[in-house]
């Protein structure tokens, strides 16, 4: 029992920390790793240039196979690479769901001439890729999605409206998944397409989150025409292809979930309570304890989850568990934090704030972590059906046809 | 990374399981229960023959030498099972408490023996209800005899030697005492686990040996106390998981409006619940493995985390396991009490989750975990 790396990882790790220490500056303090809030033309512009450093030196496309331009690495390396790259500033986060995701689905389910336009131009960070999937009536159960592809000769007609896009206003493609058939099941009548997102009729409003900020997007579709040949699988195989998408969601091993413990201690040191600093408070201490054994037990988790990688075996449940303990951990973390600034707590200037009110933004954010992803509802029947085998829910539009649905007041 | 046990090692877990499944079922955990036996005989005379008793001893002192990490993958088993053995007491306690401080002629004299399985061993500290702190401690060790009352002491009544917690001219002192001397009075004390039973200690003029140097014994118990909770947090996650398995199947066969009730997602998500606690729990206990095998710095910070998250994850567990049972989980018939007895037992056997979190706060006060 170690956490030493293998000859070969210990190899990999170095030349990855060597390109890193060249072209990349060391992260300072306990900068978080915020999205901005607004991806400005400066911002899109150093993550552009870094991604083609990466693409150069080998670092980009790790674990995608040789034919789509990759490195055809396995997960561990991903894995390394990515604990290396936590440790310096850059600029993250565009192009995960792009290359984590959709190329993927295109190079899965597309043909040759598909790879070979898109797959390497995406991995130098040419073009940025997005994932129109979430709908207004299709979070949970996204396969209830109502936005509609209508055959018109070459060409599908979409109409209707897709939410919580992230990035769609700096992205110049995305997967779309539609309801190509009203009069079949649920998950029979769908169809997945890719798109330029600069094709007439696409239309893009930001949302403004709780927090004030705008991550995410509404897409609105208004006769949009994508031609027959950026359909992905047969009509009405949708949400097999989905499937594909979804089942890309990248490891997210060893990076930093927003606070933790250790921005709690340094917080509960310098808050003096009515018996002297909030971290000699009984209360307060019963807390941290709490939070530091779930993070450490989630990142030995991770540990174990690198071990199968290591070995080349698929990671077991263990791994299914992060999303679950974290979400809830930032948001009763940042509460308890205002509750030890007593009235203090309701100052969210960052001039006045402790830690530059960093505690009163992860309260407006963690909300997000808890919902974003598959719910803490979702998990957690991920995790009674998927690893412990219990039946899945009863379903009662199963076999019914889309359109004898029941929908509420919230359809349409 | 490979932060997992040896192929060795899972081997000789699946035997353990193989073997508890087959001798320790419930019908035998029961057996102890319900009547006198402080532990099952044979069981324990089985587990000697097959080295677990000298798994962590040193070859030449008579053991198997597979050292701490053999006997964590044992501890899970028993936690699993509910073996009804002086196993705890005698291994995570006793033999770990002569490895730690012993002097080699008390190595020699009782390591061996307890390898063939020839002498079970406890562990004295708690003097009654409350916290037998180092100054509250009362029982006297003077002029080289040991005074004094102790309860409950695990396996008390089984025990042919104890370690016995008591106060020197220097500080307190860790004791090593032999039970057969005729100053020691042994009753029984009714407790919540009859599977394990417990017992008053009395000495009386009974003479004893200190482990270690004068003086040594606050850092001695710390340590033993460190060690054990990261062997115990293996029992308790074998624990939280044969019952998480229970309530799993009894979810699957019951049937309730028409439908298993495994497939209401309020058994689903409670169950999800019990399964995250448990990773957290086992993945804890790891890293406790791990700084047990390598006497590790991080040594206290892990076995605390390791104790909270074992604690309150069998603790969920067992009662949870009842809950989705429903009626059936309140009868004596059922199995689930001997799991719900066993958690709360061994979550005040070696100081409570909330003596714990204080701890590891106090841990994480003086520096951050590395690594």
């Amino acid at each position: 029992m170690d956490f030493e790396d293998t000859k070969q990882e210990a190899e990999y790790r170095a030349n990855a920390r060597a390109f890193l220490n060249k072209n990349a500056k060391p992260r300072t303090g306990k900068g978080m790793l915020y999205r901005a809030a607004h991806a400005t033309e400066d911002v899109l512009g150093e993550a552009r240039d870094w991604q083609k450093k990466k693409h150069a030196a080998g670092f980009a496309g790790i674990t995608w196979p040789k034919e789509w331009g990759g490195q055809g690495l396995s997960a561990i390396n991903q894995v390394i690479y990515d604990q290396e790259e936590a440790q310096f500033s850059v600029p993250r986060g565009i192009y995960e769901i792009g290359l984590g995701m959709c190329i993927p689905t295109v190079c899965t389910w597309g043909t040759q001439a598909h790879r070979d336009r898109y797959a390497v131009t995406a991995l130098e960070g040419k073009e940025v890729w997005c994932q129109l999937f979430s709908e207004p009536a299709g979070g949970s159960d996204l396969a209830a999605l109502r936005t509609s592809a209508v055959r018109d000769g070459d060409d599908w007609v979409i109409n209707g409206q897709k939410i919580w896009t992230s990035g769609a206003h700096y992205c110049q493609y995305g997967v779309i998944v539609t309801r190509s058939d009203f009069d079949a099941p649920k998950h029979k009548g769908l169809t997945y397409f890719f798109l330029d997102m600069s094709s007439p009729g696409v239309e893009i409003r930001g949302i403004k989150q709780i927090s004030g900020a705008s991550h995410f997007n509404e897409v609105f579709f208004n006769n949009v025409r994508i031609p027959d040949s950026q359909r992905l699988g047969k009509v009405g195989d949708g949400w097999k292809v989905s499937l594909t998408t979804l089942m890309n969601e990248r490891f997210t091993i060893g990076g930093r979930a927003g606070v933790d413990v250790d921005e709690f201690l340094e917080l509960a040191r310098g808050i003096e309570l009515e018996d002297g600093p909030a971290l000699k408070n009984p209360t307060v201490r019963d807390k941290i304890a709490d939070w530091y054994v779930a993070s450490r037990g989630l990142k030995y988790s991770h540990f174990r989850t690198m071990t199968a990688l290591s070995r080349g075996d698929t990671p077991g449940p263990e791994s299914s568990i992060g999303k679950l303990v974290t979400g809830p951990k930032l948001q009763n973390m940042s509460a308890m934090a205002l509750d030890v600034l007593e009235q203090g707590g309701v100052i969210t200037d960052p001039e006045v704030a402790p830690m530059a009110a960093l505690f009163h933004q992860t309260l407006m954010t963690s909300p997000s972590s808890r919902i974003a992803g598959g719910s803490d509802e979702i998990m957690r029947n991920i995790i009674a059906e998927r690893v412990l085998g219990l039946p899945a829910d009863v379903r009662v539009d199963k076999d019914v046809p889309f359109n004898k649905v029941p929908t509420g007041k919230g359809g349409t | 990374m490979n932060f997992d046990f040896s192929d060795d090692l899972k081997l000789l877990k699946d035997e353990a399981r193989k073997f508890l499944e087959d001798k320790s079922q419930p019908a035998v955990v029961r057996r102890v229960l319900e009547g006198p036996d402080g532990y099952d005989k044979g069981l324990w005379a089985e587990m000697a023959t097959m080295g677990w008793t000298g798994a962590s001893i040193p070859e030449e002192l008579g053991g198997v030498g597979m050292g701490a990490l053999g006997l964590c993958v044992l501890a899970e088993e028993i936690g699993r099972s509910l073996a009804p053995v002086p196993f705890a007491s005698t291994m995570y306690f006793a033999a770990e408490a002569l490895m730690a401080g012993g002097s080699d002629a008390q190595k020699k004299a009782w390591l061996p023996k307890i390898a063939k399985g020839a002498c079970i061993g406890t562990f004295a500290l708690a003097e009654g209800p409350g916290k037998a702190t180092p100054k509250r401690v009362r029982t006297t060790f003077r002029n080289g005899v040991l005074n004094g009352e102790k309860l409950p002491v695990p396996d008390g009544s089984a025990a042919n030697i104890a370690i016995v917690v008591a106060q020197t001219d220097r500080g307190i002192g860790l004791v090593l005492a032999d039970l057969s001397h005729a100053g020691v009075r042994r009753d029984h004390v009714e407790t919540l686990d009859e599977s394990r039973k417990q017992a008053r200690l009395t000495f009386a003029n009974v003479p004893g040996e200190l482990l270690g140097a004068a003086g040594d014994g606050e850092r001695l118990l710390a340590t033993i106390e460190q060690r054990a909770a990261i062997l115990m947090a293996f029992e308790q996650v074998g624990g939280a998981q044969r019952c998480l398995e229970m309530a799993r199947d009894y979810a699957l066969e019951r049937y309730a409006f028409g439908r298993p009730i495994g497939s209401f997602q309020a058994i689903k998500h409670k169950l999800a619940d019990v399964y995250v606690a448990t990773e957290l729990a086992r993945s804890n206990a790891y890293y406790g493995a791990w700084a047990l095998s390598k006497n590790a710095p991080q040594l206290a910070l892990a076995a605390a985390t390791a104790r909270v998250a074992a604690n309150e994850a069998f603790w969920l567990a067992a009662k949870e396991n009842i809950q989705v049972h429903g009626g059936m989980g309140f009868t004596w018939a059922f199995d689930c009490h001997l799991y719900y007895r066993r958690a709360k037992v061994l979550a005040v056997a070696n100081g409570s989750t909330r003596l714990w979190k204080e701890r590891l706060v106090t841990e994480l006060e003086s520096a951050n975990a590395p690594g």
